[in-house]
C-alpha cells in the first residue's frame, strides 16, 4: 500500500503538508465513504440475518431442514460440484496454451474467454432454451430420444458453467504470463515428462492463484440466479437451486423461510470474502499482480 | 527438422514445452460448445426473423420503454458509483483509519453475494415498512417498487467496479507531480482537478463503463425491488423472461439479440478504455 508515502500523519517535514487535505476534509471524505458502504453493503447484510432470525432460532432451523429446502441445498451443491471442476480444468488448459505459447489468434481467444461476463445472465439461460428447449434447434431430436435438458438438472448445470466460465482462466492467464516459462523449459530440457513438469513445476507456482479463481467461481456457481431461473422450470424439490428457492418462498410471503435460506447464501459470500482477503494478504506474491493490494 | 519448425512457426513460435495441441484443442472445443455455439444459435435465431419481423419486435412500445428504463437506471447507478466509488478508493488508498483492511475486503461483497439475496434484502429495507423505507416515506419518497428502487439495486451490484479499477492507479501515482504542483503554488483542490483527476480519468471511465455494462444486464437483484410495472419499471432482461414464459420465442430472441449487440458495443468501448489506461499507466 502507498499509504505510508502519503499519509499526512506520518509525514514529519513541513512541506509535505501541502500534499494532503486539511484534517476536516479528510474526516468528511472518510465519513462519506464509510456512510456509503454501510448504507449499501452492511445494512443489507444485517437485514438478511435479522429477518431470518425474526421468528426465533427454532423457526430458522426448521426452515432450513424442511424437505424442499434440503433438496435445493443438495441441487446447489451438485451443480457447483460439476461446474467448478469442469471450469477448473478448462482454466488450466486455457492458461497453459495462452501463457506458455505464442500463436496467431491468441488475443482473440483471450477476448472470447471473457465473453460470458459481458452477457446478461438471462441471455446465458436463453441461449440453451433456444438450443435444447422443446421448440429449440435440437428440441424435437432430444424429445424423440427422451433426453431432458431444459427444465431439468443438465440445463441448470450448463447455464451455471456458462456464467462461471471465465473465473479460473482469467486468474491463471495473467499469473502464468508474469511467471514466464523458463522453469518449465528447464524441466523439459532436463528430461522431465510434460505431466511431471506440470505437476512438479507449474502446479506449485500457481496453486494459490488456482484456489483464488476456484473460490470466486464457486461463489458465483452457488449463487447464480438469472441464468438458472430461465432454464429451471421452478419445479419444487426437483429443479430449484437455493437462490430459486429463496425467490419462491419470498413470492409466497414466507419471509422468515426466504431469509433463512438467503442467510446461508450470505454466509457463503462472507466465507468467500474472508478466504479471498486471506489469500490476498498471505500469498500476495503468488497471485496475479492485479490482486496485490 | 528445419522444415517442421518452419511449418509450425508459420502460425506459432516453436517451444520446447509440450501439450500445446492438447490444451488448445480442449480450450477451443469447450469454448465452442459452452459459449460460442449457443450464442451463435441466438444470433441465427434473430437473423431468421427477417429484418421486418425483427423491427416489429424491437420498435414495440413496451420494448422501447424497457430499454429506456434499463439504460436510464443503469446510467444513473453508474454515475453514483463513479462519484462514491472514487471517494471510497481515495479514502482506502490515501488515508489510514481503524478497520481499513476490513472495509477494503467488504467492497467486493456485491461480487460474492448472490443477486437474489441482495434483491430481497434491499426490498425489505426500502419497502414502506422497512428500516430505510419507513424513514423516507414521511418525506414523500418511495424507493421500493419504483425506478428509484432499480437504481438502488444497480448501485449495489456495480459498487466494486469503480473502486477496484481506480484503486491501483491511485496507488501507483507518482508523488512528484503533486509536489511540483504544490511547490508552484497550487492549492489542494486545484492540484486534484488539474493533476490527479486527469491522471485517473481513464481508470474512472473504465470503472464507470464496467459498472454500466453490468447494470444493464442485471436481473436477480432488480426484479424484487422494481415492482415490474410494464412501461414504468420493467427492465429488458425481465421482458425477455416474460416473452419466454409466454412461449413467444421470436420476441425473446429479438430482444435478446438487441441486448447482446448493446453488450458487445459496450465491451468494445471498455477494451478501448482499457488500452488507453494501459498506455497511460502500464497496467
Amino acid at each position: 500500500m502507498a499509504i505510508d508515502a502519503f499519509a499526512p500523519d506520518t509525514a514529519a517535514a513541513a512541506p509535505r503538508v501541502a500534499l494532503s487535505e486539511p484534517r476536516v476534509v479528510r474526516l468528511v471524505l472518510i465519513a462519506v465513504a464509510l456512510g456509503f458502504l454501510v448504507l449499501f453493503l452492511v445494512v443489507p447484510l444485517v437485514v438478511v440475518f435479522s429477518e431470518a432470525l425474526a421468528g426465533g432460532v427454532a423457526t430458522y432451523l426448521a426452515s432450513l431442514t424442511e424437505p424442499d429446502a434440503l433438496a435445493a441445498i443438495r441441487l446447489t451443491l451438485l451443480t457447483a460440484a460439476i461446474a467448478v471442476p469442469l471450469n477448473l480444468v478448462f482454466g488450466v488448459a486455457a492458461a497453459w496454451c495462452i501463457a506458455r505459447f505464442e500463436f496467431v489468434g491468441k488475443s482473440v481467444l483471450t477476448t472470447l474467454i471473457d465473453l460470458p461476463f459481458s452477457v446478461s445472465p438471462v441471455i446465458s439461460g436463453l441461449v440453451y432454451v433456444l438450443l435444447f428447449g422443446l421448440h429449440g434447434w435440437l428440441g424435437p431430436w432430444l424429445q424423440a430420444h427422451d433426453v431432458k435438458i431444459i427444465f431439468a438438472v443438465p440445463g441448470i448445470v450448463l447455464a451455471t458453467i456458462f456464467v462461471t466460465f471465465p473465473f479460473v482462466a482469467r486468474e491463471l492467464i495473467p499469473l502464468m504470463q508474469e511467471q514466464g516459462s523458463e522453469e518449465e523449459e528447464a524441466a523439459i530440457v532436463l528430461g522431465a515428462s510434460g505431466w511431471q513438469t506440470f505437476r512438479r513445476v507449474t502446479l506449485p507456482k500457481i496453486k494459490w492463484g488456482l484456489l483464488y479463481g476456484v473460490l470466486l467461481c464457486n461463489a458465483r456457481a452457488m449463487g447464480e440466479f438469472g441464468a438458472v431461473s430461465v432454464v429451471s422450470g421452478h419445479i419444487r424439490g426437483e429443479t430449484n437451486t437455493m437462490p430459486l428457492h429463496v425467490e419462491i418462498l419470498y413470492n409466497e410471503y414466507n419471509m422468515v423461510a426466504a431469509f433463512a435460506v438467503a442467510s446461508l447464501l450470505a454466509l457463503l459470500a462472507l466465507v468467500t470474502l474472508v478466504a479471498k482477503a486471506l489469500l490476498e494478504w498471505r500469498y500476495a506474491d503468488e497471485l496475479a499482480a492485479t490482486r496485490r493490494h | 527438422m528445419a522444415g517442421l519448425l518452419l511449418r509450425a512457426g508459420s502460425w506459432r513460435k516453436p517451444s520446447v514445452l509440450p501439450g500445446f495441441g492438447l490444451a488448445l484443442g480442449f480450450t477451443v472445443t469447450y469454448l465452442s460448445l459452452i459459449v460460442l455455439i449457443p450464442l451463435a444459435a441466438l444470433v441465427a435465431g434473430a437473423a431468421g426473423l427477417g429484418w421486418e419481423g425483427f423491427l416489429a419486435v424491437a420498435t414495440g412500445p413496451r420494448v422501447v420503454a424497457a430499454f429506456k428504463v434499463s439504460f436510464g437506471t443503469a446510467f444513473v447507478a453508474a454515475c453514483l458509483n463513479a462519484v462514491f466509488g472514487l471517494v471510497v478508493a481515495w479514502v482506502l488508498v490515501r488515508y489510514d483509519f481503524p478497520g481499513r483492511r476490513v472495509v477494503d475486503a467488504l467492497v467486493d461483497l456485491p461480487f460474492a453475494l448472490p443477486t437474489a439475496v441482495a434483491g430481497i434484502a434491499l426490498t425489505a429495507l426500502y419497502a414502506p415498512n422497512g428500516w430505510i423505507g419507513a424513514l423516507l416515506e414521511p418525506m414523500g419518497i418511495t424507493v421500493a417498487f419504483t425506478p428509484l428502487g432499480i437504481i438502488v439495486a444497480l448501485t449495489f451490484v456495480g459498487l466494486p467496479f469503480v473502486v477496484r479499477t481506480v484503486e491501483p492507479v491511485l496507488q501507483d501515482l507518482e508523488a512528484e507531480q503533486e509536489e511540483a504542483a504544490a511547490v508552484l503554488g497550487a492549492g489542494r483542490t486545484r492540484t486534484f482537478l488539474r493533476v490527479i483527476l486527469p491522471a485517473i480519468l481513464p481508470a474512472l471511465l473504465t470503472g464507470f463503463a464496467l459498472a454500466f455494462a453490468r447494470a444493464v444486464g442485471e436481473y436477480g437483484s432488480v426484479i424484487f425491488i422494481a415492482g415490474n410495472l410494464p412501461m414504468v419499471s420493467e427492465i429488458v432482461p425481465l421482458l425477455i423472461v416474460i416473452r419466454l414464459e409466454q412461449y413467444d420465442y421470436a420476441g425473446a430472441t429479438a430482444i435478446a439479440a438487441l441486448m447482446l449487440a448493446a453488450s458487445f458495443a459496450l465491451l468494445l468501448v471498455i477494451n478501448l478504455l482499457q488500452s488507453w489506461m494501459r498506455s497511460r499507466h502500464g497496467h
